[in-house]
C-alpha cells in the first residue's frame, strides 16, 4: 500500500477514521477496475476458446466420417464373352475393353449374386442394384483382369467401396426420408444395403484409401482421397525447407553481426518487415511472372509452389532469426572475441548454438504457415484436379501435384453432398499436420534453451 | 559450416530448376467451373483407359481459362480451355496475336439452368415474365416506367405463393449471369411488354440496359461464389429461390426442388428437345499447335466427345450434361481437326 495517498491536510480527521480494513471509495473503485479488466481478459479467452470449440466440433462432426468407409465383399463371376470376345487373353486386345465395358460385367454380375441371396425387397430394380457400388469398382475390377488375364471366365471375390449416397447412410448423412426426394438413391437401395450389412457382407470400416488415394471426379466421392495432396504438400516443404532457412538464416546473421548499420541496411530492414505483410495472394503473381513464364518452368509443379512459399516465408524465417540473434548476450560475444576468436567463429562457434531454438521456433512457425497457403498456389496452376501421384524427388518435384489446403478448397467446391465430409476430412489431416509441427516447435525450445 | 554446404545444395537446386523444364507427359486443361466437373470425369476415365496420363484440371472460370490459353504456344501454357460461353472476338485477337492462331472449337453439350428452391418450402411454376417483373430495377405498371417495390411473388403473380422475392443470382463474373439475362429476365422483359415502353421512352439501346438492371435492394443477391454457396444460402435463408446449373441440382435432389418454365420441368431430355428454354452451349478450346507435341491431346478430345462418354447414355449424360444431338457432326470435327475460322 505504498502509493496509498497520503492524507489530506484538510480532511485529516476523516482519513484516520479510516481503517486499513475498511476500503475507502477510492480504492474500491482501483479494485473494481481491475476486477473489471480481470473479466474483460477472461471474456476474452471465453470468446476466443468458444470459437475454437466451434470450429473443432463442426470439423470433427463433419469430418470424423471421412476416416470410415463402407465396403461390400461379394463374389461376381467375369464373362469372358464382353471381356475378351477374342477368347486369347491378349492383354492387348483386352485393354480395348473400357472401364464402362467392365461396369456392365459388374452389374450383370452383381445382378446375379444378389440374386441368389434370395433377399426379397419388393420394387427392387437391377438399376437399383447395379447403383449401390462405386463407379471406382469397375476400374479397380479392369485394372485386375488386365494384371491377371486368366482371371476371365472365373468367380473372383470382389472387395469394393459401395456408392457415397450408401455409405452415407451407415454415416446417417442419407435417410430414408431424404431417399425419398434424393434421385440419386431410392429406399430400395438403402433396404438392400441393410439386408446386405445383416449378412455381414456390407461392412463400414477404417478408410485407408482416404490418406493413400488420389482425387477423385463428382461421380466418386467415395473414392477420392488426399494422397496426391500429402505428397505434394510434403514436396513443397522439402523445397521451403532447403531454401528458406540457409537464405533466411545467412540473411539473418549477415545483417546481424556483419553488416554495417547505416540509411542501406536500414532500407533493407523495413522492406522485409514490410514484405513479411504483403498479401499471399501477390507472392502467386511474382510466381507466374518469374517461376513460369520467364525461368519456363511446368505449371501446377510443387517446385513452383515450393519457391513461392520459400519466398512468402523467408520474411518470417529472417525477423525470427534476427530476434533469437538478438536475444544472445554481447557478454558471449565479447568472451569469445577476447579469448582470440575470430568474428565468424564467434558467430558460429557461439551465438548461433545459443541462438538455435529460437531460429527452429520461426522456421518451424513459418512452414507452418507455408502449409496452409492456398491463394499463392491458386495462379500457379495447383488447385487443379490431379490424379496421378507424382514421381519420386528430385524428378517428381516437377510432375503436377496438389496441396492438402487446396484439396480442402477443390472439395468445398464439388456439387456432391459426400464432398462436405471428404473437404472436413482433409481439414482434420492438416490440422494434425500443423498441430504435430508447432508441438515440435515448443519441443525443441524446451530442449535446446539456455538461460542467462 | 553447414548452413554454406545447405546454401549450396539449394542453389543446385535451383540450377537444375532451370535446366529441367521437362517434356509434360498429361494434357493440361483450365476454364469453366461449369464444365469442371465433365472433364475431371473424362480425365479420370481416359488415365484409366489409356497409355496416356490422367489430364491435370484446373478450374477458375470459363474468361481466366480463355486468357490462359491465349498466353502463346508451348509446354508450360495449357492444351485445352474449358468455357460455358463461346470464345469473344476480342479474345481470339489475343489468342492471335500471341501466336495461338489455329483453335478448334468442340461443342461438348448443353447445360442447363434452372431454378430451385427447399424441398420444405412452396413449389413455383414461373414465367420469364414473373422473373422479370420479380428481379428488375424497374418495371412497367399500366404503360408507366417505375421502380420495383414488389415483395411478394403473389404481387409479381397471382398464382405464385405469397412468399417474400428472394433471388440468388450468378454475380457478374460467371458465364451462366449472361445465360440468365438473355434467356430469363430479357426475355421477360419483352414478353411483359416493358421492352416497347422502354424503348418508347429511353431509346433502343438504352432499353436494352434497362431490361437486364437487377434492382439493388437487396431481393436479388449477387452470388460470386459457386452453387455450393448459392446453396448454403438458400439453406440460411429458406424464403430464397436460387440459380444451379442443372447437374448441380440432380446432384442435390434430397434437399432442392426445381420450378418449372413456362410449364416445363427442367430435365435432359427437355432441354435437349428445346423445350426447356434456359440452357446454352458448353465448349472446349483446343490449341492445334500442341496436337502431336503434348502426348494424347487430340486423344483426349476424341475420348471426350464419342458416343460412349459423350453420348445420351453415357457417364456425362448421368451427371446431368444434356447430350449435343450434333454429336456426330463433332466427332468428325475432332477427326480431321478442323479449326475456327
Amino acid at each position: 500500500m505504498t502509493d496509498m495517498p497520503l492524507p489530506q491536510t484538510g480532511r485529516a480527521g476523516a482519513r484516520t477514521k479510516g481503517s486499513l480494513l475498511q476500503a475507502d471509495s477510492r480504492t474500491r473503485r482501483r479494485n473494481a477496475a481491475e476486477k473489471r479488466f480481470r473479466a474483460y481478459g477472461v471474456t476474452a479467452i471465453a470468446i476466443a476458446i468458444l470459437a475454437l470449440v466451434f470450429l473443432l466440433t463442426t470439423i470433427i462432426r463433419d469430418g470424423a466420417s471421412a476416416f470410415r468407409q463402407t465396403y461390400l465383399s461379394i463374389p461376381v463371376t467375369l464373362d469372358a464373352e464382353i471381356l475378351d470376345p477374342q477368347g486369347n487373353r491378349d492383354v492387348a486386345e483386352m485393354s480395348r475393353v473400357l472401364t464402362l465395358g467392365y461396369g456392365r460385367v459388374l452389374d450383370a454380375a452383381l445382378d446375379r449374386s444378389i440374386g441368389s441371396l434370395e433377399l426379397n425387397i419388393p420394387g427392387l430394380s437391377e438399376g437399383d442394384v447395379d447403383g449401390i457400388v462405386s463407379r471406382e469398382a469397375s476400374a479397380q475390377l479392369r485394372q485386375r483382369v488386365l494384371n491377371d488375364p486368366e482371371l476371365v471366365g472365373q468367380t473372383v471375390e470382389l472387395n469394393v467401396l459401395v456408392n457415397g449416397r450408401i455409405d452415407g447412410y451407415f454415416k446417417g448423412r442419407v435417410t430414408m426420408a431424404s431417399a425419398e426426394r434424393d434421385s440419386n438413391v431410392s429406399p430400395q437401395q438403402l433396404l438392400l444395403a441393410d439386408a446386405l450389412a445383416e449378412r455381414g457382407l456390407l461392412v463400414t470400416r477404417f478408410n485407408r484409401e482416404f490418406i493413400t488415394n488420389p482425387d477423385a471426379s463428382d461421380q466418386r466421392p467415395e473414392a477420392a482421397g488426399i494422397g496426391v495432396a500429402i505428397i505434394g504438400s510434403v514436396y513443397m516443404m522439402l523445397v521451403v525447407l532447403f531454401l528458406a532457412v540457409p537464405i533466411g538464416v545467412a540473411a539473418s546473421i549477415y545483417l546481424e553481426e556483419f553488416a554495417p548499420k547505416n540509411r542501406i541496411t536500414d532500407i533493407i530492414e523495413v522492406n522485409i518487415s514490410n514484405l513479411a505483410a504483403v498479401p499471399s495472394i501477390v507472392f502467386g503473381i511474382l510466381g507466374l511472372a518469374v517461376f513460369i513464364n520467364f525461368a519456363g518452368l511446368p505449371q501446377s509443379a510443387p517446385i513452383v509452389g515450393g519457391l513461392v512459399l520459400t519466398l512468402m516465408t523467408l520474411p518470417t524465417i529472417i525477423i525470427a532469426t534476427r530476434a533469437a540473434l538478438k536475444a544472445v548476450p554481447p557478454s558471449i560475444r565479447d568472451a569469445a572475441l577476447g579469448v582470440g576468436a575470430s568474428k565468424m567463429q564467434s558467430v558460429f562457434h557461439h551465438v548461433l548454438p545459443l541462438a538455435m531454438p529460437g531460429i527452429l521456433t520461426g522456421t518451424i512457425i513459418g512452414l507452418a504457415q507455408a502449409l496452409g497457403e492456398t491463394a499463392p498456389l491458386l495462379l500457379i496452376g495447383m488447385v487443379a484436379f490431379v490424379r496421378e501421384y507424382p514421381g519420386g524427388p528430385p524428378e517428381g518435384l516437377f510432375d503436377p501435384a496438389s496441396a492438402l489446403p487446396v484439396q480442402v478448397y477443390n472439395w468445398t467446391q464439388r456439387s456432391d453432398p459426400a464432398f462436405v465430409e471428404r473437404a472436413s476430412g482433409a481439414i482434420i489431416v492438416l490440422l494434425i499436420f500443423l498441430l504435430c509441427m508447432n508441438l515440435l516447435a515448443v519441443y525443441l525450445r524446451r530442449r535446446f534453451e539456455r538461460r542467462w | 559450416m553447414k548452413t554454406f554446404g545447405l546454401t549450396a545444395t539449394a542453389l543446385s537446386v535451383i540450377a537444375l530448376s532451370a535446366t529441367a523444364a521437362a517434356a509434360r507427359d498429361q494434357v493440361q486443361i483450365a476454364g469453366s467451373s461449369t464444365v469442371l466437373p465433365y472433364s475431371t470425369i473424362v480425365a479420370e476415365l481416359f488415365g484409366e483407359n489409356s497409355d496416356f496420363g490422367t489430364p491435370v484440371v484446373e478450374s477458375g472460370g470459363s474468361s481466366t481459362g480463355l486468357r490462359r490459353f491465349c498466353e502463346g504456344v508451348g509446354e508450360n501454357t495449357i492444351d485445352i480451355a474449358n468455357s460455358s460461353r463461346a470464345i469473344r472476338d476480342t479474345e481470339r485477337e489475343a489468342c492471335a496475336a500471341a501466336g495461338v492462331d489455329e483453335i478448334m472449337e468442340v461443342r461438348i453439350g448443353y447445360d442447363g439452368i434452372v431454378f430451385a428452391s427447399l424441398n420444405s418450402g412452396n413449389a413455383f411454376e414461373f414465367t420469364p415474365a414473373d422473373w422479370f417483373n420479380a428481379l428488375a430495377a424497374q418495371i412497367v405498371v399500366d404503360g408507366q416506367v417505375v421502380a420495383n417495390d414488389r415483395t411478394s411473388w403473389s404481387q409479381v403473380n397471382p398464382e405464385l405463393a405469397d412468399q417474400e422475392i428472394l433471388a440468388f443470382v450468378p454475380g457478374t463474373r460467371h458465364g451462366t449471369r449472361e445465360v440468365f439475362e438473355e434467356r430469363v429476365i430479357r426475355q421477360g422483359c419483352e414478353d411483359s411488354g416493358a421492352l416497347e415502353v422502354f424503348t418508347a421512352e429511353l431509346g433502343e439501346e438504352a432499353a436494352g440496359e434497362a431490361c437486364v438492371a437487377l434492382r439493388t435492394d437487396g431481393r436479388s443477391v449477387d452470388i460470386d461464389g459457386d452453387y455450393t454457396e448459392t446453396l448454403a444460402r438458400i439453406n440460411s435463408s429458406p424464403n430464397g429461390i436460387g440459380v444451379f446449373g442443372l447437374s448441380f441440382y440432380e446432384n442435390n435432389t434430397g434437399t432442392l426442388q426445381v420450378a418449372t418454365m413456362n410449364g416445363v420441368t427442367p430435365s435432359t431430355e427437355t432441354i435437349s428437345s428445346g423445350e426447356y428454354p434456359v440452357s446454352r452451349p458448353l465448349f472446349m478450346y483446343v490449341k492445334k499447335a500442341h496436337i502431336g507435341v503434348i502426348p494424347g491431346v487430340k486423344e483426349f478430345v476424341e475420348f471426350f466427345v464419342s458416343d460412349e462418354i459423350a453420348g445420351p447414355s453415357g457417364p456425362l449424360a448421368d451427371y446431368g450434361l444434356v447430350s449435343d444431338p450434333e454429336l456426330a457432326a463433332t466427332q468428325q470435327a475432332v477427326t480431321d481437326e478442323t479449326v475456327m475460322q
